[in-house]
Formats: structure tokens, C-alpha cells, sequence
């Protein structure tokens, strides 16, 4: 008896926790959007018929889907040298990766408060320059938001890309150039192909950490540039508009699973290893 | 070394600016945290530490500090004492669970970090009225749940389980076999685990955001609430010291792993 139910004695406290702690409570904030006073998924109806509301969405999504190419681009071009370097130099430029990424977001982020701000390095090295007159806050547009997400996301992509490119057999990039493919058809029709998988992985990260991120928005974009993540607190913690809130937050776990479920598939099936 | 010769110069040069804006803003904040004016400011104009015993002299900054460390420590602990042996449940006894376990424990990855903060706060510290350190400590135990069951268990997946059936065959009860055979087998796995899991509870933001109360506030959520009134150098300084815990993590790592380890 002992013996058959050890494994839910062992895997037990953990489901528990799993189920009382996230089940429970993500699955009645999801519940309770379905309805409301004014009828059958009300709040929804509510949602997408303000502006407002709708322009939140729009934006938060352009933000990500704009992080997300920049940080692939810059993330793969970082990651290829990296997986060609030398053992020391590498090991320097993971440290350069590494480093950002175990640094809390609050820091990276205020990080680019300061670069960009009034007196920010940004605007004196542009006011003695001569290029401006006077300082002007570069904060709270798109662009700040954008290029402190890219900033943290970048070393997300270098390190999952590195391990990805690493794991390309050197022969199979060897035996194309020798049968005369160009280096960009080498790219092209050989390394692209190998990295995709890896490279979709890490485009679903960058895409949902952006899509459900609150820190960077908040700190960079203030009220101006209010995305989904401080929208939801807004809602819930100024307004106290639990209903909006939970329907921002429901909004954000069907987008984020349905890109995760979707997206690994893709990298699944395009995997030509795996074939 | 045939492969390095490859690389273009124009692909170095590019490669290499990324890295220094990678790490420039970083010795940003360290400018700024010396800098002996009363407003943020890069280049450094003087020098001075008095922003650094500024933090001390806030109390706030004292007592979230004790916070998320208390809840860094408790939670990873937590995390560990009941992911290990789901780890090792998932591992063992493979046919016996059933197979969608283990997608349950990736659900903490999966559901949006600050829906989880909004939902524990509605429904668990609302709805259930349980104290706030509580549902703050069980949400981080949570969040870093996935690292105990996946970093461990990815290390479990290459034990070899005849040498613990070996120990019990000569009459080593179950609980010594596990402590003396199988977690210095996996010590790896559980060191990854524990590195990971409490940075990842330490720099939270989404999920104290809405677990904080009277007396209750994490130090991630206490510098942007500081932020929000001031703009001087204390918040700086404040993540110079942060950035200290980085680079301790850091040591410990390469010391134990190697950092490569971060690559795969």
C-alpha cells in the first residue's frame, strides 16, 4: 500500500502547492471574466469597445513584436560570434551576457532612466556635441521602452542562441562551403535552418516577457505609454476595477499560452534534425 | 579554429559594441551612485559614499531588504524541500504518475508572472484572508518551483538508478539511500537550482508588486516606490550593492558550474 502510493507522497506537496496557489486563484480570476452583471462575457464586450482599452492592446503588442525582432537580430549576430570565439574571449562575453541577466530588472531598467533622462548622458553628450539646444526628456516615449526591453531581453537571446549554434556540427557547415556555397547561402540554407527551433524558443520568450512585463514599462513609459502589464495594476490597484483587471490579466494568459502551444510546435516540426 | 578565421570584422566590430552596451549602462549606475549632487547625473561630479549610507539611514530600504532576503532564502528552501522529491518522484517512478504531472509543474513558467501576483492577491489574501507574508512567501516558493522540479529533475534523468537499488538491496533504508546515494549524485543539479531560484526571488517585481502590505514590502518594490518621489543618487547607490549581490552569484557559479553552464 505504502509502496503504490509512494510516488504522491513524494510528488504530492509540490501538486498541492501547484493546485491551492496557482489553479485556484489564476483559474477564479479567469472565471469570473466569463460573466458579469450585464451578461455572458460582458467584460470582453466592455473591453474591445474602449478605445482606449484597445489601444493599450495594440501598442503592447507592437512594443513586443519590435523588441522581439531586434533582440532575434542582435541576439544572433552576438550569439554566432560568441560560438566562434576563442575559449577566453568567450568566456568574457558570456560574462558580459551573464552578468545583465542575473541584475534585477528594476536595476537594468532604472539603468536607462538615467542614460536618458534631462540630465542624462544621452542628452549631454548631445548638447556638447551641439546637435540640440537644450536638454529634453527622452523618457516616457515608445522608443525608451522599446531600447530598455531590448536591452533586457538581449541577453536572454545571446545565451539560448550560443548553446544552439554551438550544437551545429562543424562538418555540416564545412562539407556546404566546400561544395561552393557562399557564406550567405551557408546562412541561409544551413545555419538558419539548424538555429530556427532555438530561434523560435527565444523569440516566444522575448515576445511574452515583453507582452506581460511591468517594470520597464512603468519606470520608461509612465501613463503615457501604458502598456497591458501596468494597465492590469492600474486597474486593480488605483481604480480598483476588478473585473477590467481580471479581463487584462485573462487577455494575457491566452495570448502568452497560445503563442507558447503554437509557437513549439512550429520549432518542433521545423526542426530538420529531428526528421 | 578553422571556424574562427571565418568570422567577418564587421561581425566582431558589431558583436562587440552589443556586448559593451550590455555591460556600459551597468558602470552608468556606478557613476551615478558617487556622484555628489543631489540630482542623478552621469558623468560623476565629485566624488562621494554619502548616498550609500544614505540606504542606511532609510529605514524602508532596511527592513525590505530583510524581507526579500527572508523570502529568498524561505522559499528556495521551501521550493527545494518539496521539488526535490517531485523531481525525483517524476524520475523513479515514470509509469506510475501520470504523464500530464509534469507539465503541472510548468505552469508557474507558463501563467504570466504579475496575473499570478493579481490572482494571489484576489483570491488567496482577499478571498481566503490569509496574512500577506504568507501568500508572498508561498508565491515566490512558486515561482521558483520550476527550477527546483526542472533543474533537479534534468539532473535525476541522467542518475543511474541501479546504484540506489544496489544500497537498498544491502539493507539501506530508503531515506539514508536518498541521502548518502542519490543527492551527492545530483548535488549539481540541486546547487543550479538553489542559484537560480533565489535571484529569481530576489529581483521579483510582478508577483510582490501585489503582496505587499503594512509592514510587508519587498526591496525590488520599495526602490521603484522610492523612485516615484525621488530622483537621487540613493536609488543608485542602492543598485550598486544589488549588483554586488550579482557578482557574488556570480563567483559562486563559475566556482561551482562554470558559467558555460548558463549557455545550455
Amino acid at each position: 500500500m505504502v509502496k503504490r502510493l509512494s510516488p504522491w507522497l513524494l510528488a504530492g506537496p509540490a501538486t498541492f502547492l501547484v493546485l491551492i496557489f496557482l489553479i485556484f486563484p489564476v483559474g477564479s480570476t479567469l472565471l469570473a471574466t466569463l460573466t458579469d452583471a450585464k451578461g455572458w462575457l460582458a467584460p470582453y464586450t466592455a473591453f474591445f469597445n474602449s478605445s482606449l482599452r484597445r489601444t493599450v492592446l495594440m501598442r503592447t503588442i507592437e512594443i513586443s513584436l519590435i523588441t522581439t525582432v531586434i533582440s532575434v537580430v542582435l541576439g544572433f549576430i552576438a550569439a554566432y560570434v560568441v560560438a566562434h570565439m576563442p575559449g577566453r574571449l568567450k568566456s568574457i562575453m558570456i560574462i558580459a551576457a551573464v552578468f545583465p541577466l542575473l541584475t534585477g530588472v528594476v536595476v537594468r531598467s532604472f539603468a536607462w532612466l538615467i542614460l536618458l533622462g534631462k540630465n542624462g548622458i544621452l542628452n549631454s553628450a548631445l548638447l556638447s556635441l551641439g546637435l540640440i539646444a537644450e536638454p529634453f526628456s527622452m523618457l516616457y516615449t515608445k522608443g525608451a521602452v522599446i531600447a530598455a526591453m531590448v536591452y533586457l531581453f538581449v541577453p536572454l537571446m545571446i545565451l539560448t542562441l550560443a548553446g544552439v549554434l554551438e550544437g551545429i556540427p562543424k562538418d555540416v557547415v564545412e562539407a556546404a562551403s566546400s561544395l561552393g556555397a557562399t557564406p550567405f547561402a551557408v546562412f541561409r540554407q544551413v545555419i538558419l535552418p539548424l538555429a530556427m527551433p532555438g530561434l523560435i524558443i527565444g523569440a516566444v520568450l522575448v515576445f511574452t516577457g515583453s507582452f506581460t512585463s511591468y517594470a520597464t514599462p512603468q519606470l520608461l513609459g509612465g501613463e503615457r505609454q501604458m502598456m497591458m502589464g501596468t494597465f492590469l495594476y492600474q486597474r486593480a490597484m488605483v481604480t480598483f476595477d476588478w473585473t477590467g483587471a481580471s479581463t487584462v490579466a485573462a487577455i494575457m494568459v491566452v495570448v502568452t499560452i497560445a503563442i507558447v502551444v503554437l509557437m513549439t510546435r512550429l520549432a518542433r516540426r521545423m526542426n530538420p534534425m529531428a526528421a | 579554429m578553422i571556424m574562427q578565421t571565418k568570422l567577418h570584422p564587421a561581425l566582431i566590430a558589431i558583436a562587440s559594441l552589443i556586448f559593451l552596451i550590455l555591460i556600459a549602462p551597468l558602470f552608468i549606475i556606478l557613476g551615478a551612485a558617487v556622484s555628489d549632487t543631489p540630482f542623478l547625473t552621469f558623468p560623476p561630479q565629485g566624488f562621494t559614499l554619502k548616498w550609500f549610507s544614505n540606504i542606511f539611514q532609510i529605514e524602508a530600504f532596511r527592513t525590505t531588504a530583510i524581507t526579500s532576503l527572508q523570502i529568498a532564502f524561505l522559499g528556495t528552501f521551501l521550493a527545494l524541500l518539496i521539488g526535490i522529491p517531485a523531481a525525483y518522484a517524476l524520475n523513479r517512478f515514470k509509469i506510475r504518475l501520470p504523464s500530464w504531472l509534469s507539465n503541472v509543474f510548468v505552469l508557474p513558467i507558463l501563467v504570466p508572472e504579475i496575473v499570478l501576483g493579481f490572482s494571489l492577491m484576489k483570491n488567496i489574501t482577499i478571498g481566503l484572508q490569509l496574512p500577506v507574508y504568507t501568500t508572498l512567501l508561498l508565491g515566490h516558493t512558486l515561482l521558483v518551483l520550476p527550477y527546483a522540479v526542472r533543474v533537479v529533475g534534468a539532473s535525476l534523468a541522467s542518475f543511474d538508478f541501479s546504484i540506489e537499488e544496489a544500497a537498498i538491496s544491502l539493507g539501506c533504508p530508503p531515506l539514508k539511500t536518498f541521502l548518502t546515494v542519490v543527492l551527492p549524485n545530483i548535488s549539481a543539479g540541486v546547487v543550479a537550482a538553489f542559484i537560480l531560484a533565489f535571484i529569481t526571488s530576489i529581483n521579483d517585481v510582478s508577483i510582490s508588486l501585489f503582496l505587499t502590505g503594512p509592514g510587508v514590502s519587498t526591496l525590488p518594490i520599495q526602490i521603484l516606490a522610492h523612485m516615484e518621489q525621488f530622483f537621487d543618487p540613493t536609488i543608485a547607490s542602492v543598485s550598486v550593492l544589488l549588483m554586488l549581490l550579482t557578482v557574488g552569484v556570480m563567483a559562486i557559479v563559475e566556482a561551482t558550474l562554470g558559467l558555460t553552464f548558463l549557455t545550455k
